[in-house]
Order: structure tokens, then C-alpha cells, then sequence
């Protein structure tokens, strides 16, 4: 091999700076700029509890749309045996109406686009500072 | 073998140059489109297939026309084609890379792609093509390579490649059957609905290919240093001969049965396509160009004055690709959606955007087929 | 048990292929697929409905049902031929039943009104590489507009021209967007879904709703219900019906 130690340097450098964020976490204890999603005021308990929500909402919505869209099936039975109506604007939205604020603040944080807003719709956004708690 | 890709001299790298530029054109074209939409082409709620579907149809019959050398020289020891076949195989890989290109760059949801693969669909036709298309892909990548592998080491191919290659010879009648039945299993559209389309399909495909094989071949020969072995084109070019006859036999058959049976659906079809319908004329100089081009092409190719003379030759074998390209292309495409299925004429005609892809979809193929080609003669020159 | 190599690998690789027999048989004799070959006849209680060409027909340049349509549905006007997108629309009878002009000559000029027909034996289904679109126990032919992949095989297949596609992005050329119902994106294919989103709440589609004239008619094809009344008195057309699709809009003339 030539230049081995250039290769392998190089190397070991792309894997200190590529996982570096992990490491500041791991050191620091918390990231250095957490998202800060705004609960709007007045909106209960979700379909299920705020730390299932953070972790597998998206698997959660993909469920929904198979479920709704291909078996017609338009409830949503939760953990505490409430049902819901599966609808990403009549049910998620209703609650957490702050797209803006809500939805938007993590994936800008986590750099992700989800398409579900190319189809459904947003309600009018609530004026910023809606007072919600963090 | 790859290294003979990185050295080459002035009339290479220009080549590549120029494809590279023709390339990067037509992906503008396309990120354009991805931005647009659809609706930067020509294509429209009544012909909603267009320009991309026909080349992806004609380059189907490229890559399955490599089957017309593998036939003669695997099965009955031409000895002829010994030094050809590569390229025809290489053809196949550069062609088959080209048609998955076109139904990618035709579908509205590109990135969605790989749902044709995470919810197979057995019921349809365009499922089994992906899978056919994707396996000859292979098939004729590893017969390729192993083969000249073999050549520059100046050793006998491995045992276990001959049962491969001779998979790859009813795998090649299967995709372009398969890509027939896409369109002739549709009772929405009369004018594909023929069970001769895959014998027309397979029959221009054995005219078209070997065609452009020859010309490659002729190029390489002037250009690449490359040495097509003696007799070869001209056994090729008789090929082409009898697969140019075949496939206007087959259209007549189907004039014949759609004009004396007076069946008016299937027949409004033939009418725009040969004489217009209604007052639009869009396909007829086309289709009467193709028809044109067939026939001095049968003459030329089937005379051995002609057919043996390189600079006749050469032209013929153009002719007979323009020919094929407008029959099982535009020709074949078109016509299926016009008039539509409430009789109204809705014409086509495609976009510079359109266009433009079109010519980078082709560059690139050109683009896979010279670095390949470049293989080809590096390893030869070895010799 | 004294096994050369050669009887080793064959005895594995015809338990192996034995192994991928069974998702493979399991694949091909799955409900939608033995429905789409059309093996089964039309379904027992199916969602279907029958126009009235003279009701229909009775007040001139009338769009009641269209517009109703198109505005719960979130239907874009794009204001092309080249790319309009259409749920409902509207034809000339030789339009819609082309090549049996001369069978009601009466007919010949009157206004039909087009729509998804909801096939029992749809082609489109059968085509459709991702199963983006099938046909319910209803007979509702539906969309799954996430899954669609653009590629335009199910518009190539529909004999009745009832699909359309989003050559662009038709979010700005919606007039009203109607919050309680999707938009669609570009790129992919849509057409009628029968009031899907209604029934389910347990109203009829908007069309018949909306519809003064009582032309329009929508229900089970089954014992006691209006549709079946409806049919049962008198003779419909269904287009195309030579094709085999089963269609199951009926015009009742």
C-alpha cells in the first residue's frame, strides 16, 4: 500500500471530526443546541405519552397513513384504549396547530424533510409567541 | 483491464470530453424537469407516454440484439464473430443501462423508485421487465468481463461461464418479449394489442442492433486500432438484412389486418400514424421517412455489390437504425394514444427540455459503451 | 449416510429451492392478486352508480355535480388541456360511447357525464407495478397517492381516459383549498375515489349530493336498494363494457 500512514491518518481524522458530535454529548452531557419545540397552550395529553411521541412519531404516522389509506381503517386505538381519528391535519394538527413551531423546529434541527406537507394541509399558523410551554 | 480507461490519446479524451459535456447538459435538463414537474415535456393527459418510453422500447431491442452474435458463435461455432462478440455484449450492457435510465427519467415520483422493488407486483407487466432487465444487465456484464478477462490472459474462458452464456440467449428474447407485453396486453389501446408485437419487436430489434454494432464496429476499426476479424461484418450485415425484411413484413401483416378488417378503432390509429386523422398530420412524414429508409435499406443491404461495400454499407445500416428507432419508438408510442379512447386527436410534440434529455440519456450510454470499448482494445492490444 | 460433494450440493439446493416455493406460491395466491386476474365475477353488494342521461341532461349547461366535486376534492384548475386534472368531467355521447353512436341517435348530442367506473375487473390495477392502486371489498378502485411512483402505466391501461396525472405541483392552482381533504403532490396519478372519505363518515358522494335533478343515483348493488330499483326499471349502458372491466357507472338512457 502506499502512503500508509497519510491513508490511515487521513482516516482516523475524518472519524474524529465525523463523530464529533458525539463526543461533545457524551462529554458535555446535553447537545449544545437542543431543539426547542413549543407545546401549544391548552392541548392535553397526545395519543400517546410525549416520550413515545419523540421516538417512533414517524413510524406512528406511517402506520396511520397504511392503515387509513389501504385498509380503511380509520382508528387510531391508543395505549390507554381512547381512540382517535387518524388524520395528520383533523387530529395531530388540532393539537399542535404551531407547525411552525412544533413540527418544523426539530426537523430543521435534525435536518430532515418530511413530505407529508406537500399533500396535507397546514391551518392557518397561530401568531409566533403563542405563549406554549417548552 | 479497468486501467486502460485512464490512458488514452487526443481522439479519446476528446470523445469523452464531449459525451461528459453532452451528459452534463442533459442532467441539467433533468434537474430542471425534477423541479418542474412533468410538464416541462410534451407529454399530456392524452399521450401520456412519449419520447422517453420509445427510446426505452428501441434501446430494449439493442441490448437483446447482442443474442444475434452469442446464437452463431456459442451455439454453432462461427468462428467469424470471435473477435466482434465483445462488443455486442458491451453493447447490451451500455443499452440496457440507457433503457432503465428512460423509464427513470419518465417517472413523476423518481425517488420512489425502489417501490417497484419493496412491493413487488406479479400482476404487472412492467414489474417482470425491471426484473429481466436487471438480470440481462448482469448477465451480459459478467459474460463481458469474464470473457475478456480470459482474452488478455490469453487463456481459454472458465468452464462455468457457457451455461451462463447460454442463459443469456432466451434471456435476451425475454425482455424484449417482456417489454412487448407492456403494451400488447392493453385492451385499452387497440393499436398495441396485437400478439404480433413481440415477433415485431424481437424482429426490428435484430435489424436495429446489429445495425449500430456495425457502425461501432466500423468506427473502432478506423479509429480504435480495433480489428473486427475477417468476414464479420458482412455476416453481421446480412443479419441486419433479414431482420430490416422481417419487420416490415410484420407491419404489413398488421396493415393488413387492421385496413381489410375495417375494425374503426383499430384502425384510426394506422390512419393518424400513416395519413393523419382528423386534420393532424404529426407522425405521417415520420412514418413514411421510416418506410422509406426500410426499403432502399433491404435493397442495399441484400445486393453483395452493396452490401459489401463500406461505404454503402455504412449509410444502409444508418438508415436501418433512423427506420427502427421512428417504427418501434415515436411510431409505436404516439399512435397507441391517438386518437384517445373517446376518439378526439390530442397531438404530441416533445419539448427542447424533452429533447435534451433525451441526447444526455444517449451520451451517457455513449459515455458507458467508450470507456468500455476502451477496454475492449486495450486488452486486444496486449494481445 | 455416505454423500459425495456433488449429491450434497444438489440435495441442498433442492431444499433450498423448496424453501422459496412457499413465498412464492403465498405471493401468487394472495386475495388482490387472484382479484386482478379477474378470476373472481363482480363482487356481491358492490358500491356502483347509475346517471340518468335525461335527468341529467334536463337543465343546460348545469356543472353542479363537477363543481362539488372538484371543490371537496381539492381539484386543481390548471387551465390547459395539455395537463387539466379531472374527477368528473364531461363529454359529448359519442365521446363517451364511441363506436356505438348510432345506437340511440336520439342521444347523439347529449352531455355524458365521465367518471372513474370503479371496475370490477380493473385494468389499471392489474398494471400498476406497486400496487399504489386497487380495487376494495367495496369495489371502490383506490389510490394511495404515497405510493405512487408516476409512471403512468394505469393511465396507458384505463380504457375510459378517467386517470389523471400531476405534470406539476397543483397546490396553486387549487381556487379554495378545502382543509379537510389532501392536496395532491406533482408527479403523481389521481382520479375519483367514489366519495371514499365520505361514506366513510357516512354521507354520499358530493356529486350526488349535490345534484338537483336527481339524476344521480349511488349504492350496494344489492336487494332493496335504490341503485338496483333504479336499474331494474328500465335499460343502461356501461361503456366499453366489451372489454371485460366490468364497469360500474350505468347510464341509464
Amino acid at each position: 500500500m502506499f502512503d500508509k500512514g497519510k491513508v490511515l491518518g487521513g482516516i482516523a481524522v475524518f472519524i474524529c471530526l465525523g463523530t464529533f458530535p458525539l463526543w461533545y454529548i457524551a462529554y458535555q452531557g446535553k447537545a449544545a443546541y437542543p431543539p426547542d419545540p413549543v407545546i401549544y397552550p391548552g392541548s392535553g395529553q397526545c395519543v400517546e405519552s410525549a416520550e413515545y411521541m419523540r421516538k417512533y412519531h414517524m413510524q406512528m404516522l406511517e402506520k396511520w397513513r397504511d392503515q387509513a389509506v389501504r385498509q380503511d381503517d380509520r382508528f387510531y386505538t391508543a395505549t390507554d384504549n381512547k381512540t382517535y381519528d387518524i388524520s395528520l391535519t383533523g387530529t395531530c394538527l388540532k393539537c399542535h396547530p404551531n407547525k411552525a413551531e412544533f413540527c418544523d423546529r426539530c426537523h430543521n434541527y435534525n435536518a430532515v424533510a418530511p413530505n407529508c406537507y406537500s399533500c396535507h394541509n397546514i391551518p392557518p399558523q397561530p401568531t409566533e409567541a403563542s405563549g406554549g410551554t417548552k | 483491464m479497468i486501467e486502460a480507461v485512464f490512458k488514452g490519446g487526443k481522439k479519446y479524451w476528446t470523445l469523452v470530453g464531449v459525451l461528459l459535456a453532452v451528459v452534463t447538459v442533459g442532467f441539467l435538463a433533468y434537474l430542471r424537469q425534477i423541479d418542474l414537474g412533468l410538464s416541462v415535456t410534451g407529454l399530456s393527459r392524452d399521450v401520456s407516454w412519449g419520447l422517453y418510453i420509445a427510446n426505452f422500447t428501441f434501446f430494449v431491442g439493442v441490448a437483446a440484439s447482442a443474442v444475434m452474435l452469442v446464437i452463431p458463435y456459442y451455439l454453432h461455432n462461427e468462428k467469424a464473430f470471435r473477435k466482434i462478440i465483445i462488443l455486442g455484449e458491451f453493447l447490451a450492457v451500455a443499452a440496457v443501462v440507457v433503457c432503465i435510465t428512460f423509464v427513470v427519467v419518465d417517472l413523476g415520483q423518481p425517488s420512489r423508485v425502489f417501490n417497484l422493488f419493496l412491493f413487488p407486483s406479479p400482476t404487472s407487466i412492467l414489474f417482470w421487465d425491471t426484473v429481466v432487465l436487471s438480470v440481462y444487465l448482469l448477465l451480459n456484464i459478467i459474460i463481458g468481463w469474464v470473457t475478456l478477462d480470459a482474452d488478455s490472459k490469453e487463456l481459454p474462458p472458465p468452464a462455468w461461464i457457457r451455461p451462463v452464456i447460454i442463459l443469456s440467449i432466451p434471456w435476451a428474447i425475454s425482455i424484449h418479449t417482456v417489454t412487448a407485453f407492456i403494451y400488447a396486453g392493453l385492451a385499452a389501446r387497440p393499436f398495441w394489442m396485437t400478439a404480433l408485437l413481440a415477433p415485431r419487436f424481437l424482429a426490428s430489434a435484430f435489424a436495429s442492433g446489429p445495425a449500430l454494432l456495425i457502425l461501432l464496429a466500423l468506427l473502432m476499426k478506423k479509429w480504435g486500432g480495433f480489428d473486427p476479424g475477417s468476414g464479420s461484418i458482412d455476416k453481421v450485415a446480412k443479419i441486419v438484412a433479414y431482420g430490416i425484411i422481417a419487420t416490415v413484413f410484420f407491419l404489413l401483416l398488421e396493415i393488413f389486418t387492421v385496413f381489410y378488417s375495417q375494425e374503426p378503432e383499430a384502425m384510426a390509429h394506422f390512419q393518424y400514424l400513416f395519413f393523419g386523422l382528423d386534420g393532424h398530420y404529426g407522425l405521417v412524414p415520420w412514418m413514411w421517412t421510416a418506410i422509406t429508409l426500410a426499403t432502399a435499406a433491404i435493397v442495399l443491404l441484400l445486393l453483395p455489390s452493396t452490401r459489401k461495400n463500406t461505404a454503402i454499407l455504412a449509410p444502409a445500416c444508418a438508415a436501418v437504425i433512423v427506420s427502427v428507432w421512428i417504427d418501434k419508438g415515436l411510431g409505436l408510442i404516439v399512435p397507441g394514444f391517438i386518437p384517445n379512447p373517446s376518439g378526439e386527436v390530442f397531438e404530441y410534440v416533445p419539448t427542447i427540455n424533452e429533447a435534451l434529455i433525451v441526447l444526455g440519456v444517449w451520451a451517457m450510454g455513449g459515455l458507458i459503451l467508450t470507456l468500455l470499448y476502451k477496454v475492449v482494445v486495450g486488452v486486444r492490444q496486449e494481445w | 449416510m455416505n454423500l459425495d460433494r456433488r449429491t450434497f450440493l444438489k440435495l441442498a439446493s433442492l431444499g433450498l429451492l423448496a424453501i422459496a416455493a412457499k413465498p412464492a406460491i403465498d405471493l401468487l395466491t394472495r386475495p388482490e392478486i387472484v382479484r386482478a386476474l379477474g378470476i373472481e365475477s363482480t363482487l356481491p353488494g358492490r358500491l356502483a352508480m347509475a346517471v340518468d342521461l335525461k335527468a341529467c341532461t334536463a337543465e343546460a349547461g348545469c356543472h353542479d355535480c363537477i363543481l362539488a366535486c372538484h371543490s371537496v376534492h381539492n381539484v386543481p384548475d390548471i387551465g390547459t388541456a395539455k395537463e387539466e386534472v379531472k374527477w368528473i368531467r364531461e363529454a359529448t355521447y359519442g365521446q363517451a360511447f364511441s363506436g356505438q353512436e348510432t345506437q340511440y341517435a336520439a342521444l347523439k348530442d347529449a352531455r355524458v357525464l365521465l367518471l372513474c367506473n370503479h371496475c370490477d375487473n380493473p385494468p389499471c390495477v392489474r398494471v400498476c407495478p406497486t400496487q399504489a392502486t386497487w380495487r376494495r371489498v367495496d369495489g371502490i378502485v383506490m389510490m394511495d397517492y404515497h405510493r405512487c411512483i408516476g409512471c403512468r402505466y394505469c393511465m396507458a391501461a384505463c380504457p375510459y381516459g378517467s386517470r389523471s396525472f400531476n405534470w406539476r405541483d397543483p397546490v396553486p392552482y387549487i381556487n379554495d383549498i378545502n382543509l379537510n381533504y389532501p392536496t395532491r403532490t406533482k408527479g403523481v396519478v389521481e382520479k375519483c375515489n367514489f366519495c371514499e372519505e365520505r361514506l366513510a363518515l357516512g354521507q354520499p358522494p358530493a356529486c350526488v349530493e349535490a345534484c338537483k335533478k336527481g339524476a344521480l343515483t349511488f349504492g350496494e348493488l344489492k336487494p332493496g336498494t335504490d341503485i338496483q330499483r333504479v336499474l331494474s326499471k328500465g335499460y343502461s349502458l356501461t361503456r366499453k363494457s366489451q372489454l371485460g372491466t366490468r364497469p360500474q357507472v350505468y347510464y341509464i338512457v
